[in-house]
């Protein structure tokens, strides 16, 4: 059979840069196979795949040496429309993928592109909606979607050409845990029925080991590091090398002191077996079970919302629902796609004003008369999207210029803007135009302009999606030593279940606009039921436990998170 | 919400018009009406009008706004006509009949007749306007516009403004929040400076994510192979039907109306008081 | 690549983006200058950056949908030639400014210079003599009435594309980064 991707001895070089970004790829991959492309942020994943679906060089320019054939076709004769046949691509951010004006013109947009005639326009969209579940909303318009609606739309509209190979530039980063699993599901089922290749760049290994995966490619800084099975990388033990996160329930295995060379199934938590797992886990158990829990926070308030109402229109939000953060605690604010987390930031911020209800602030009293100019010096909110909030050119303005606004003279704000930059890891670039950063860099910055007004709250809003290990550990580390050094109290949105666990002391959980449950983060995931109504996921570790028939998987799953 | 246009579904006749047909008519009558100055011909395209706007079954209450607004701003421009050339009709109409008055300001029955038409011609291509945004659903709009002869890219592009107006929109009032938090005051009771300052606050932002996205969207849409055929298809294309061709007739024949109306006048205006 | 026919994909965008945005601004954010009536018009920064960019085509293309959609859908009627006024400002500036090479990271004083200059006479084209014309023409209004509005709007939008759209240029062109040019400082 002929090989679905051939790459030999590819190197590729942007006219822009002085270096090659890819160096020798050689990577052949089978006709249905699953792989996962991998590594560290600027390593050249993206530019890989944009190697294969023909946007470089359609949009980017650059030197290709080596060959590459897609289905035994030799793409230099092909042009990027030619490879769509081949090749389907979902980009990473659904929203600019999606262009209709409506879910089915969107589905139907490549056919329409085609000339097909109307009829079989309409089955073949009605077919897809068919299998991708979307019949209902094929007149909705994008907006009105969910994150994990809007993937299947993105997909749906890429099967339609019936291409055999799938290409998927980072799937999960903005789905909530349970969004990403049942999308990967489908997959798994898609590909079975119609014997697809699917090639899926993703950081999050951990989410994607839970369902088909043939084999793992690693890329470092232009050059394959490892090309191997599941099994075999995660027996190296040496992930975070490779830019990747170790999945916690082999974090947990690893602390035990279990060698991993002799498990079986180490894929899957919930058979994974080995001469010394059942012995070493209990060993841990008992040990963990003898120290003391932390206690609950005693810290002061330091904003009291009561009875907070809110409606979009006439569609009711929020009802009376009553939320406390207490001084210098770090809490997450997590739960389903669309369960009003980014709206609640936005009222606590004072960017929308609610229906009813009060909101207090320790030191300061009511914050409803408040402009929002105002409500900024005690409560800085950093938006998901980093490019909503950047206004300057260069990046030492960026971080100067709330400074400035407020009246602060050159030479006063100069010290405490180095500080920051310093903190942020960006000194060194700090006359550098913005437009240069990595997306990573981006978010650190917006942090930091908001963080040189010092409000007493600070309110992140899914500061981690779609970066690589080194950078979400970097950001949270930041943000944790925010925390220690100024007291800030700090609410993280996140997705990340184990950032969740690894930084946060208090989990707050929404969905629907109900506040369902305030506890610790360990106690939440190992609470099944709510974990599925919070649409979150289950930990590796909890499975683990099961597995083993330990009796306190909180303490372990606090354990790893803490480690 | 894509729904700059206030499209409501509903299934009158003029509903069930394609885009194409219904673009075609708006244009046609907007035209001519403009070029008119003929009241006759004015009052039956205002009584079209407004039975459209009947047939078409739109409320008053989903129009209020937007008609007790353009009554507004009809009323400044004929003050400002007035302010500004008070004796125009007797220009235009080549007599004076003074009502009250004297010296540059009299008012005559020419002025008023003049400033009637202006008047009339807001409010026929109001209903019309209405009667167009209200029943046409925006995805068949840009269909229509291909289907009347724009070369599709074209069409393509104004599907993609209708695409993104409520993302830039939902955007820019984020953006300006985050700059008000950031410090930059928009409010109107501070210096023209500062003001400008405020605006080129949320301009920048918008700007940069805005380029961005051009560039996001334009990768995203050769992947699908936009541009690649001579001719595209529409999923919403409609066909034209014996409705659509009926009522495509009777804009032909009004707009012949208006031809012959000029021929039998002389000129586009007409002016039954001399 | 192949040269295929019409518009480029990437045109294409940016007429639509270039639209939606330039119609939210004209809708939504105008600074009041204090004189009634009068202000500052930030679409037609927003605009001449667009022109400075992707030419005259496009430029053209998205005053015309700009400005006509955002007419329908606020006064219910199109005032059709100060849209084409419009899209003939977006054309005479593209065309004027094509070769200037405005934004490719050094914007010299002689070219921002330049870049006004050539706004000026854009503006001065649409607003003083197409936009005034094709009232008195086709409209029938009066002459010192509409001649009027045309100068004043010429004067408000010169200043506004004069301030804003600099103010954009010498922006974007610091973010347009030179080969080699970024280096760490400690
Ligand atoms: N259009 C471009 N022109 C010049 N250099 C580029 C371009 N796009 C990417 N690069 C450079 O190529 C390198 C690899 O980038 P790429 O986007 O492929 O990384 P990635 O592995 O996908 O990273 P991430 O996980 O952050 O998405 C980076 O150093 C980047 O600066
Ligand atoms: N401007 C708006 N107008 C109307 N409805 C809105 C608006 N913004 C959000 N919504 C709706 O309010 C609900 C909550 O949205 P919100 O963005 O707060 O969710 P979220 O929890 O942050 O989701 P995600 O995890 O996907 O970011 C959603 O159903 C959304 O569709
Ligand atoms: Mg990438
Ligand atoms: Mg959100």
């Amino acid at each position: 059979m002929t090989l679905a991707i051939k790459m030999s001895d590819v190197t590729f070089k942007y006219d822009s840069q002085s270096e090659p970004t890819l160096h020798h790829i050689n990577l052949n991959i089978e006709q249905g196979e699953r792989v996962l492309l991998s590594g560290p942020s600027g390593s050249g994943k993206t530019t890989l795949g944009q190697l294969l679906n023909g946007l470089i060089p359609h949009a980017y320019q650059g030197e290709i040496t080596g060959d590459i054939t897609i289905n035994g076709h030799n793409i230099k004769d092909m042009s990027i429309f030619e490879r769509s046949f081949d090749i389907g691509t979902v980009l990473q951010d659904t929203d600019t993928q999606f262009v209709g004006l409506t879910v089915a013109e969107d589905v139907a947009f490549a056919l329409e592109n085609d000339n097909v005639t109307h009829n079989e326009l309409f089955s073949k969209v009605q077919q897809w909606a068919k299998i991708m579940e979307l019949e209902e909303l094929l007149r909705v318009a994008p907006q009105a979607l969910s994150g994990g609606q809007k993937q299947r739309v993105a997909m749906a509209g890429v099967l339609i050409d019936d291409s055999p190979i799938l290409l998927f530039d980072e799937p999960l980063a903005s789905l909530d845990p349970a969004s990403g699993h049942r999308m990967l599901a489908l997959l798994d089922e898609l590909q079975e029925k119609y014997h697809l290749t699917v090639i899926m760049i993703e950081h999050r290994l951990e989410d994607v080991l839970q369902h088909r995966l043939d084999r793992v490619v690693v890329l470092d800084r232009g050059v394959v590091t490892f090309d191997g099975t599941p099994d075999e990388i995660l027996k190296t033990q040496a992930l975070a090398q490779y830019g990747l996160a170790m999945p916690g329930y082999l974090q947990l295995l690893k602390l035990a002191g279990v060698s991993f060379d002799g498990l079986v199934n180490i894929t899957n938590p919930a058979q994974i077996t080995g001469p010394d797992v059942y012995d070493k886990l209990q060993i841990l158990e008992n040990s963990i079970s003898r120290q003391n829990q932390t206690g609950s926070p005693t810290a002061e308030s330091i904003l009291t919302i009561q009875q907070l109402t809110f409606k979009y229109g006439k569609q009711s939000l929020f009802e009376n629902i009553d939320v406390t953060l207490y001084e210098g605690e770090l809490v997450a604010l997590v739960g389903k796609n669309g369960s009003g987390k980014s709206t609640l930031s936005k009222l606590i911020a004072g960017f929308i004003k609610p229906t009813a209800g009060t909101m207090t602030l320790a030191g300061v009293g009511d914050l409803s008369g408040l402009p929002i100019k105002a409500r900024a010096d005690y409560i800085g909110y950093v938006s998901q999207n980093p490019n909503e909030m950047i206004t300057q050119s260069i990046i030492y303005d960026e971080v100067a210029s709330g400074l400035r606004l407020r009246g602060m003279s050159e030479e006063e704000l100069k010290p405490r803007v180095y500080e920051l930059l310093k903190l942020a890891g960006l000194y060194g670039m700090r006359e550098w135009p913005i437009t240069v950063l990595s997306y990573g860099q981006k978010k650190r910055l917006t942090i930091i302009a908001v963080l040189a007004l010092a409000p007493k709250i600070l309110i992140l809003d899914e500061p981690t999606a779609g970066q690589d290990y080194a950078n979400a550990q970097a950001i949270m580390s930041f943000v944790k030593h925010l925390n220690k050094q100024f007291n800030t109290t700090v609410m993280v949105i996140t997705h990340d279940m184990s950032l969740m666990l690894s930084t946060t002391d208090r989990a707050l959980v929404l969905v629907d606009g109900q506040l369902l449950a305030d506890l610790t983060p360990a106690s939440l995931l190992n609470d099944p039921h709510l974990v599925e109504q919070a649409d979150l996921s289950i930990t590796t570790v909890y499975e683990l436990a099961q597995q083993y028939g330990l009796s306190n998987p909180a303490a372990l799953t606090a354990l790893i998170g803490k480690g | 919400m894509n729904n700059i246009f206030g499209y409501q579904p509903g299934k009158s006749i003029i509903h069930q018009l394609s885009g194409g047909t219904k673009l075609l008519i708006f244009l046609l009558l907007t035209i001519s009406g403009m070029l008119s100055f003929d009241v006759r011909y004015l009052i039956l395209l205002m009584i079209i009008a407004v039975v459209g706007l009947q047939v078409a079954g739109i409320r008053w209450r989903n129009v209020s706004t937007i008609v007790k607004f353009v009554a507004v701003f009809a009323a400044m421009n004929l003050l400002l006509i007035y302010l500004f050339a008070p004796q125009y009709g007797v220009k235009l109409f080549h007599t004076q009949t003074i009502l009250f008055g004297s010296g540059r300001y009299a008012l005559t029955l020419e002025q008023l007749f003049y400033e009637f038409i202006v008047l009339a011609k807001y409010f026929f291509s109001l209903p019309l306007a209405l009667i167009f945004l209200l029943t046409t659903n925006p995805s068949e709009f840009a269909a229509g516009l291909n289907k009347i002869g724009l070369s599709y890219r074209i069409s393509y592009a104004v599907a993609l403004t209708l695409r993104y107006i409520p993302s830039v929109q939902q955007e820019f009032v984020m953006i300006s929040h985050a700059q008000q938090a950031r410090g930059f005051d928009m409010s109107s009771n501070v210096p023209l400076r500062q003001r400008i300052k405020g605006v080129f606050g949320i301009l920048m932002p918008l700007v940069f994510s805005s380029l961005s996205k051009i560039d996001e969207v334009s990768r995203s849409m050769d992947l699908r192979r936009f541009g690649k055929e001579k001719k595209r298809s529409w999923y919403y294309e409609q066909k034209f039907k014996k409705q659509d061709w009926w009522f495509l007739l009777g804009i032909v024949i009004l707009v012949m109306i208006e031809i012959l109306l000029i021929k039998v006048t002389g000129s586009r205006f007409w002016y039954p008081f001399s | 690549m192949k040269q295929r026919k019409g518009l480029s994909t990437r045109s294409v965008v940016a007429t639509g983006i270039g639209a939606a945005v330039f119609l939210i601004l004209f809708k939504f954010v105008a600074i009041p200058t204090g004189i009634p009536n009068t202000q500052i018009n930030v679409a037609e920064a927003w605009l001449s950056l667009l022109a400075a960019i992707f030419g005259p085509i496009v430029g053209g293309l998205v005053a015309f949908i700009g400005h006509a959609l955002n007419d329908a859908i606020s006064y219910g009627s199109v005032w059709w030639t100060w849209v084409i006024a419009d899209a003939l400002f977006g054309v005479v500036l593209g065309l004027a400014v094509k070769k200037m090479n405005l934004i490719n990271g050094d914007l010299t004083t002689k070219k921002l210079v330049g870049f006004n200059v050539w706004q000026l006479v854009a503006n001065l084209i649409a607003w003083s003599v197409i936009a005034p014309l094709g009232d008195v023409l086709i409209y029938s209004e009066p002459a010192s009435k509409v001649f009027l509005q045309g100068f004043v709007s010429t004067g408000i939008n010169f200043v506004s594309v004069g301030i804003l759209g600099s103010l954009l240029l010498v922006a974007y062109n610091k973010t347009q980064v030179k080969q080699g040019s970024l280096k760490e400082k400690d």
